[in-house]
Parts: structure tokens; C-alpha cells; sequence
């Protein structure tokens, strides 16, 4: 049974289709990543499935509890950090991981066995009785974060956790997601950090306009864009990117010192550079090839310019 | 529905309530200092018998404090970002808005119950049916809340704005409820006026409890505020579910 399944999903708001007709699985222990530009619908999704936000038609099973007939026990389920998801700033670090273990009704006792040790891991234990108004915003995502995990969940469902903080809390807050992933939750992981999402992810699901345009593994997404293999050169003198245009190089781009040309065939794109080298009296400084990064593949299906 | 999962879902969102929003200052200044304030405007100066207008002092602290917390709730949990947490957790829409009602009542009740206990120990006021005033209160502060949840539920992310639209709509039903007129010696319009504000009936309930003129039967008083309250909370919780992203 998968961990959580969405079926033809559909949300609209006024003129905008927000989401239309998402359907997607998610297997059990499945570290799983939900990217898209701004506005692509992943937060609305996100919203129907962690209740906040009835769809107009489709269905959410968690652990496969329908979320619109058995609600209450389909969000016990779940743990979340919401886009928006602050929390109490009159509270302090230990009260609101506490305040969170009681809507999930464990005893006092699981409550500040489990408080006390998740403010150890995301280094808050010096902190626990401050008013979380005193944080910083790195200190109160990870004081969330433990508010997502202290009825450990079997499901982790994360809006963008570690946009805008600081390395520190950045690295806590991943090795604590990676850590109960590995203990056997399912993590959903929106980002926008393509590199967070490739590192960590088995599978990405792009979301683009409201719609999945692709879902697969990192890996088998970039081979899809073979297009998008590049040789980067780095030249003694300065050059002209129609020098190199050919039916091998499709498009050529200057990253700091060196140049990047986008090709299908970086056998042929690399002979016809080493000619045009020769012809316009150039030196060689560095030569390497790569395939295409998620982020490439990530910018060809959304149609982002540039 | 999970009923155990449901009714804990309330008690937390009340406890969490009482443990933040007591403390805020427009609790304190609509809550407190704005009915003691009228008190003193009203009474202070007057050959006033205080026996006689107790009750209606006693409803108005009651309907200031009571309906003082709800307001306030969902508007500040917008503004600071906590209320889509809210709404993952395993709680619905109904969950908050007993919740809060629940948390505002308590807040009423602990301070209506000071001001009555104070009446009736210092002044001394007298009573004829401690029970009656006892399910009054009950009743009485459930309904306040919920018009104050009421009051949130439609609004976004601006407590203040709601705190104003809330002074607006107690404020006048404290003029049309027998506080200040008794209920008693009205004629005319203004007495069908005064027979649609629920005030009334507290108002009423009170005066049958303390032995002063009344004019509905007890139960009768009792029965409206009681549909009063299930109007209340019932449209409260109908309007959040539309409004509840708004401001978000």
C-alpha cells in the first residue's frame, strides 16, 4: 500500500486552474520531492494534502485512509510544515513541542521524553525555555521541525523547510529529516533548492501551471535531456560564442572564465571546438563534459527563460 | 469521526488559547477596563439603587469579557503565521471554533464570576436561585464567545480591524438590552428592539436570579440564549470554513 497516493486532484480559484488533475503515489520510507517555479500549484497541493485545503474533486489517501471521509485519523498520520507554518512566539521552545504532542495525545511523559531529545539534536537544548519570539528565524524553523516530528510520524510532509536559513540550521534540520526517513518515514519535500531536491530525493515530481510534467528518479529526469550534456572550456583569450554555433552545439553560455556549450554529442561538439581553436589561434586552458544537472532538466520543462 | 481524536483536538486549541490570548492587551482593555470603566460612567455620581442594576452590570461584565478573547484569535494567528500550522494538525474547522469559544467562556466565566461573587459578599446583592444564575452564566458566556468567534471568523490577518468591528457590534447591543433602561419600564419599539439582542435574555435570566423585575419566564431565557449560542457558533464555523485561508 503506498504511503500516500493522490488521485486526479483539482483546485481552482476564480479563472486559475491551481491544480488540475494531479495524480501521483508515494511508496513507503520514499524520500519524495515536489519542485516547481513559483505559482506552479506544489503549496496548493501540499494544502489538499494535509487537509488545509478541500480540492474541488480528487482524493488523498494517506497509509490508505481517505483524507475527506476519515479526516481526523488521515492527519494523525502526518506530520507538517506548512508554507505558512509558523509557531507560537508566546510560547516557549519546549511548550510549543509540547502543545503539538498533546493535539497527537501522547503522555506527559512520551511528551518531554521526546521534547528534550529532539531539542538536543537540533541544538536548542540551552534554549528550551525561551520565548521562541527571541529566535532567530533558523531556531524557530527548528523548533517546527520538531514540532513536525515529536509524534513521529509516518508520514513527514515539508513546504520549503529550509528556504532563507542559515547553513547551520539548514544541515540540523536535513540530518534530522534524513534521520527519521531512515527510521521509516515517508518524506514529502517541496523545495526550491534543485540541488537539496537531487541530493536528497529518490524521486521528484515537477509540478508546472498545475500540472505534473514529469515524475521519475533524478537520475533517469537528466537522461531525458540529453540535449542538455555540456563541454565547458576555459580559452586563453576572449571569444565569440557564433564562432562555435554548429549542428553540434546547440546554444553556448559564459560562466565566469570559461565557456559552456550545450550539445547531444560532446564527441563531435569537442572536435568542432578544438577547429575553431585552431582556426582562430586560441589556447586551451581546461576542457570538461557533463550531462545535464536536475536543474537543467527542471528549467527546460517549466519553460523558465533564459 | 473519531470522537476521542475530536473532542482532545478542542480541549487543546482551548488550553493553548487560555495560555496565549489572556495575556493580550486588548483582552485586557475590551475585557476588563472598558465594562468598569462604563460602571463607573454610569453609576458613580448617582442616586442609583444598586440592587436593582446589578444584574445588568453583572451581564455587561460578563458579555465584555466573554466575548473580549474571541475576536482576537484567529486574526492574530493569521498575522504571526500559526494558523495553517493549526489547521495540520489533526483538528477541522469546528475543532477551533469550539476551541476558542470554549477558551473565551472560561475567561468570562472566572471573571463573572468575581464581579458576582464580589456583589454578593460586599454590596450584599440577594439572591433567589443560585442554580439559575450558575446555567445562566454557562449560557450566557458560551453565546458571547461565540458571537466574538463569530465576529473573527469572516476577517483576515488584522486583529485590530476586527477589534474595531467587534466594539461596534457590542457596543450598541449594550444600549438596547436593559442594562442601563430596565427591561421592565420599556414600551413601544424600543422594546422589540430590545427583545432581538441576546444580551436581553442574560440580562433578564439574572434579574429573575436576584430576585428583581423580570420580563420573561426563566426558561424561556435560558432556551433563547442556549439558541442564541448554537446560532452563533454554528454560523461561526460555517463562515470560517469559506474564510479560512483568507489573509493567509
Amino acid at each position: 500500500m503506498p504511503a500516500l497516493e493522490v488521485r486526479n486532484l483539482k483546485k481552482r480559484f476564480g479563472d486559475v486552474q491551481a491544480v488540475d488533475d494531479v495524480s501521483f503515489s508515494v511508496e513507503p520510507r520514499e524520500f519524495f520531492g515536489l519542485l516547481g517555479p513559483n505559482g506552479a500549484g506544489k503549496t496548493t497541493i501540499i494544502r489538499m494534502i494535509t487537509g488545509v485545503l478541500k480540492p474541488e474533486a480528487g482524493s488523498v489517501l494517506i497509509e490508505g485512509i481517505d483524507l475527506r471521509s476519515q479526516f481526523l485519523e488521515a492527519k494523525m498520520k502526518m506530520g507538517v510544515i506548512p508554507e505558512i507554518g509558523n509557531i507560537y512566539p508566546d510560547l516557549s521552545a519546549r511548550e510549543n513541542i509540547d502543545l503539538v504532542g498533546r493535539f497527537y495525545g501522547l503522555s506527559k511523559a512520551t511528551r518531554q521524553e521526546r521534547t528534550a531529545k529532539l531539542l538536543s539534536d537540533l541544538g536548542l537544548k540551552d534554549r528550551a525555555d525561551d520565548y521562541a519570539r527571541k529566535f532567530s528565524k533558523g531556531m524557530r524553523q527548528r523548533v517546527s521541525i520538531a514540532c513536525a516530528m515529536v509524534h513521529e510520524p509516518p508520514i513527514l510532509i515539508l513546504d520549503e523547510p529550509t528556504e532563507g536559513l542559515d547553513v547551520m540550521s539548514r544541515r540540523l534540520i536535513v540530518d534530522k529529516v534524513k534521520e527519521m526517513n531512515r527510521n521509516g518515514s515517508t518524506v514529502i519535500l517541496t523545495t526550491h533548492n534543485i540541488e537539496e531536491a537531487n541530493r536528497l530525493c529518490q524521486r521528484v515530481c515537477i509540478v508546472n501551471k498545475g500540472r505534473i510534467v514529469a515524475i521519475d528518479t533524478p537520475e533517469r529526469l537528466r537522461r531525458t535531456t540529453e540535449k542538455m550534456q555540456t563541454v565547458e572550456v576555459g580559452f586563453d583569450k576572449k571569444v565569440e560564442p557564433q564562432w562555435f554555433i554548429s549542428e553540434f552545439i546547440n546554444r553556448a553560455e559564459q560562466c565566469n572564465e570559461k565557456w559552456r556549450f550545450y550539445t547531444e554529442d560532446p564527441d563531435k561538439a569537442i572536435e568542432h571546438i578544438v577547429k575553431v581553436k585552431e582556426r582562430q589561434g586560441l589556447k586551451i586552458l581546461s576542457l570538461s563534459t557533463s550531462g545535464p544537472t536536475l536543474e537543467d532538466v527542471f528549467v527546460k520543462l517549466c519553460e523558465v527563460p533564459g | 469521526m473519531n470522537w476521542k481524536v475530536y473532542f482532545r483536538g478542542v480541549s487543546v486549541v482551548a488550553r493553548k488559547d487560555m495560555r496565549i490570548y489572556y495575556r493580550k492587551a486588548p483582552v485586557f482593555i475590551f475585557g476588563l477596563i472598558l465594562p468598569t470603566f462604563l460602571f463607573f460612567a454610569f453609576f458613580v455620581g448617582r442616586e442609583l439603587d444598586i440592587n436593582k442594576y446589578f444584574p445588568g452590570f453583572l451581564a455587561m461584565s460578563l458579555f465584555f469579557t466573554s466575548s473580549s478573547v474571541g475576536p482576537l484569535i484567529v486574526p492574530w494567528e493569521k498575522q504571526q503565521g500559526t494558523f495553517e500550522r493549526l489547521l495540520s494538525y489533526p483538528v477541522s474547522i469546528s475543532t477551533i471554533v469550539l476551541g476558542d469559544t470554549i477558551a473565551g467562556a472560561l475567561f468570562g466565566l472566572l471573571i463573572s464570576s468575581i464581579v458576582a461573587a464580589a456583589g454578593i459578599l460586599i454590596i450584599p446583592i440577594s439572591v433567589t436561585s443560585i442554580a439559575l444564575i450558575f446555567v445562566a452564566f454557562i449560557l450566557g458566556n458560551l453565546c458571547f464567545s461565540g458571537l466574538g468567534v463569530l465576529l473573527s471568523s469572516p476577517g483576515g490577518r488584522a486583529p485590530a480591524n476586527i477589534m474595531m468591528l467587534a466594539a461596534l457590534v457590542r457596543f450598541p447591543l449594550i444600549f438596547i438590552s436593559g442594562i442601563f433602561i430596565p427591561l421592565s419600564g420599556m414600551t413601544g419599539a424600543a422594546k422589540y428592539i430590545t427583545y432581538c439582542s441576546p444580551l436581553t435574555y442574560l440580562v433578564d435570566a439574572l434579574n429573575h436570579s436576584m430576585g428583581q423585575a423580570y420580563v420573561f419566564s426563566w426558561w424561556t431565557d435560558l432556551l433563547v440564549l442556549a439558541g442564541f449560542m448554537v446560532v452563533f457558533v454554528a454560523v461561526a464555523i460555517a463562515v470560517l470554513k469559506r474564510k479560512s485561508l483568507k489573509g493567509l
